[in-house]
């Protein structure tokens, strides 16, 4: 159950889940990989990258459940695991496991992933417990309005299940097409992030999310500073960083900042 | 680790503005109107995470927990143990018959069976019993109301609130436990936490506690009185109890010294122990000694709790100084249990692998410590030696040298202290069976065991030090060398504090 760099060692087409804590991640995990990864009803529960395989209608995919976090702007270290191994390992997949009965919070992680990449699911886990409360949800506007297929689900019954795995199929082989809905920042953070964008893409390995890692670029984040001042091969996972001049922000153009890593940490 | 850091900057409270406007405005375009639904759990909050009930519900889930445990089981011990040496005797004879040479008997059967018998009829029912029970509170939701509960205490003790939920996970395993400090943000906290969540007792201490207990009460308590003496003993072994956990706060609180903050809610605890310890004695009249044992328990689980917030505050205040940081804790909804599932996945998943992992260590072990209990230099075992030389030492904590040996030698994994111990004993040359709990307290009440020995011995294996796996992890978590050395050895000197203040106390008082 250790974490490992390199899940694409199989060759199957990887799919992450990514979420809020406590939403129901590891539960789906285990459901559909039939391994038993420690599951609980309390957040911060997943520290380490969890790895196992899946088999959906004759095709393998590799399922790696990753921390939950509130945000991917790294804050701590497991936002930081989170983050980077969604911006620089590139699942094929991505699934992001969301609370039903409070949509908001978990929609503020859900564009965050769709910052870093367009190969979105989102599933609605927790619906019964949604309908309990006198919350009903209607996927397909969710769907509708984030450009991304969305299926409700109730992993600890199973109910769902199926479904996510066929529009992860559908993305991984093409026959789902999807149009993500950006988020739009305010106009000198979108001037800053042009500028800065192709200075980032140029340092990291083709297909590296630049854009995301150009926001935590401007939000202070030494670890991707850090990241820009090495040579392009070097990096991997988590890493201890040194103190590293702001730079950045200059170059973008924008006002020094002080370093302030976990902005969107602390929920709502 | 870098330093702790200002968050927020316009930059970054732009970017999250942006995101959050877009996130509400999605959510209310999915969600459909509807009408009330039910949902109890503020209700059932106001309970179990308010000023004046919180407190005394988590005690009591612990004690009824910890009582469960304690006295279910002691029959299946007895019945597991009684088999094993069963077959030990069996395998002793086969090794007669064939003529295998003493030694190759004395390392396969006296030094590997022997001590796997013990971890497997020690540990393995406890383990059963505990692990589902605490499952069930896991899944209910129960854990981040303890970390709520919890949190005032923290902060007084300059450390994250989060940290009682990377001690929760500590109850599994203090590697597991020093894993999960990764969800406190600051550096300066999660230090704090990693260095102190060796003071939760982790699965490789839990069993040998809980029977050490029953044997303090069995043996020490009751056997000194008199099993005749009914309600009498009830009363007196009641009081002991009392005494011993006033002892236990004390000596903490002397430790902290001037930590009015951490004493301050110390005092509350023990004050809450006082009243728990106070109904102790109309219990024990009723329900025998299961109910004392398992409150002895849980007042080690307090005393290590407090131990976490001496601790915290220490660090908090000279090496690690600093103001603790706000946290946002999700308090989730209560669901019911999938108590199959639990039950199941509890006891195939956790209880059988703790016991695996058990075995692969004790298995090594039980052969060197025959080895080094068989390998006379001048007429005296290599143990002996060892315990010789610790004696003194170890009579300053109410131990003695085999105990301190056995703490050492078991570096690798808290769930071979107790065999390795009992192994050196046997090297004595004193032949005891071994087959159940009275059996036991009999064999360490033979080696001069006293109650003062049963209790140090279990707030020495509270605090002593962390395991060999949980020191590599801490290392592997902080990259440094100094704060893995710093997580050995302030543990270390707390417990040498702790049971040495017991100890001298107790002696002085003419108890010991």
């Amino acid at each position: 159950m250790g974490p490992s760099p390199h899940p694409r060692d199989a060759g199957y087409p990887v799919v992450a889940l990514a979420g809020n804590p406590n939403t129901g991640k590891s539960t789906l995990f285990n459901a559909l990989t039939g391994l038993r990864q420690h599951t609980g009803n309390w957040p911060g529960k997943t520290v380490l990258l969890a790895q196992g395989v899946a088999r959906h209608r004759g095709v393998n995919y590799t399922i790696v459940d990753l921390p939950g976090v509130y945000s991917l702007l790294a804050g701590s270290v497991d936002e930081r695991v989170a983050s980077d191994y969604l911006c620089l390992q590139r699942p094929d997949v991505v699934v992001v496991v969301m609370d039903a009965t409070c949509l908001e919070r978990n929609l503020n992680l859900a564009l965050q992933v769709l910052e870093v990449t367009d190969k979105v699911v989102l599933c609605v886990n927790l619906i019964d417990e949604a309908r309990r409360r006198g919350i009903e949800l209607d996927t397909r506007a969710l769907a509708a309005g984030l450009g991304v297929p969305a299926v409700g689900a109730v992993a600890r019954a199973g109910h769902g299940l199926g479904e996510v795995m066929d529009a992860v199929a559908g993305l991984c082989t093409g026959a789902i097409a999807t149009s993500p809905r950006r988020v739009i920042y305010e106009p000198e953070i979108e001037e800053a992030l042009r500028r800065l964008e192709p200075r980032v893409a140029k340092r990291l390995p083709p297909g590296a999310a630049a854009r995301w890692l150009a926001v935590r670029a401007l939000c202070g984040d030494l670890t991707v500073l850090e990241m820009l001042t090495t040579p392009a091969t070097s990096h991997a996972g988590v890493r201890e960083v040194s103190p590293a001049t702001p730079a950045i922000n200059v170059a973008a153009g924008l006002p020094v900042s002080g370093r302030g890593g976990a902005g969107g940490s602390a929920g709502p | 680790m870098t330093g702790p850091e200002p968050r927020s900057s316009t930059v970054t409270d732009q970017i999250v503005t942006s995101l959050y406007r877009q996130a509400e405005r999605l959510a209310s375009e999915a969600t459909l109107p509807q009408g009330r639904g039910r949902d109890f759990t503020p209700f059932i909050d106001r309970l179990l995470a308010s000023r004046l009930t919180g407190f005394p519900i988590m005690l009591l889930t612990l004690g009824l927990v910890l009582w469960t445990t304690v006295v279910g089981a002691n029959y299946p011990s007895q019945v597991i143990g009684g088999f094993l040496f069963a077959v030990e005797d069996r395998l002793s004879a086969l090794f007669l018959a064939a003529g295998a040479p003493a030694w190759l008997h004395g390392i396969l059967v006296l030094g590997v069976y022997r001590t796997l018998a013990w971890v497997v009829s020690v540990m393995l029912p406890p383990m059963a019993i505990f692990f589902p029970c605490f499952t069930l509170l896991e899944d209910l939701g129960y854990l981040p109301r303890v970390a709520f509960n919890l949190d005032a205490v923290f902060k007084a003790a300059g450390a994250c609130g989060k940290q009682s939920l990377t001690m929760c996970m500590g109850l599994g395993c203090n590697a597991a436990g020093v894993i999960a400090c990764r969800i406190i943000d600051s550096p300066r906290e999660r230090l704090i936490a990693i260095l102190t969540n060796n003071f939760v007792i982790c699965n490789g201490r839990f069993p040998t506690l809980i029977a050490l207990s029953t044997v303090l009460v069995n043996q020490f308590v009751r056997g000194s009185m008199g099993t005749a003496a009914g309600g009498g003993t009830a009363a007196g072994a009641a009081g002991a109890v009392t005494g011993t956990a006033g002892a236990i706060t004390g000596t903490v609180g002397a430790v902290t010294g001037t930590a009015g903050a951490v004493t301050g809610t110390a005092g509350a605890i023990t004050g809450t122990v006082g009243a728990v310890t106070g109904t102790a004695g109309a219990i024990t009249g009723a329900a025998g000694g299961g109910a004392l044992a398992s409150l002895i328990v849980v007042g080690i689980v307090l005393a290590g709790i407090v131990a976490t917030f001496a601790v915290s505050w220490l660090l908090s205040r000279t090496l690690l100084r600093g103001v603790p940081s706000f946290f946002a804790l999700e308090l989730p909804p209560f669901r019911w249990p999938r108590v199959g599932q639990v039950l199941l996945r509890s006891v195939l998943d956790r209880t059988l692998f703790v016991l695996r992992r058990a075995v692969a260590v004790a298995a090594p072990a039980g052969a060197l410590v025959w080895i080094l209990g068989n390998t006379m230099i001048g007429g005296t075992s290599v143990v002996g030696h060892l315990a010789g030389f610790l004696g003194p030492f170890g009579r300053l904590m109410g131990l003695d040298g085999f105990i301190l040996t056995a703490f050492i030698l078991g570096l690798p994994a808290n769930e071979i202290v107790l065999p390795i111990l009992l192994m050196g004993y046997l090297s004595t040359g004193m032949m005891v069976k071994l087959d159940s709990l009275p059996a036991l307290g009999a064999a360490l009440a033979a080696h001069g065991w006293t109650w003062l020995t049963a209790l140090c011995y279990m707030l020495f294996s509270l605090l002593h030090w962390p395991c060999a796996t949980t020191l590599l992890t801490i290392w592997k978590e902080t990259r440094s060398r100094l704060w893995t050395v710093a997580a050995a050895l302030i543990p270390a000197g707390v417990a040498f504090i702790v049971c040495a203040a017991v100890a001298q106390v107790a002696r002085a008082l003419g108890w010991g």
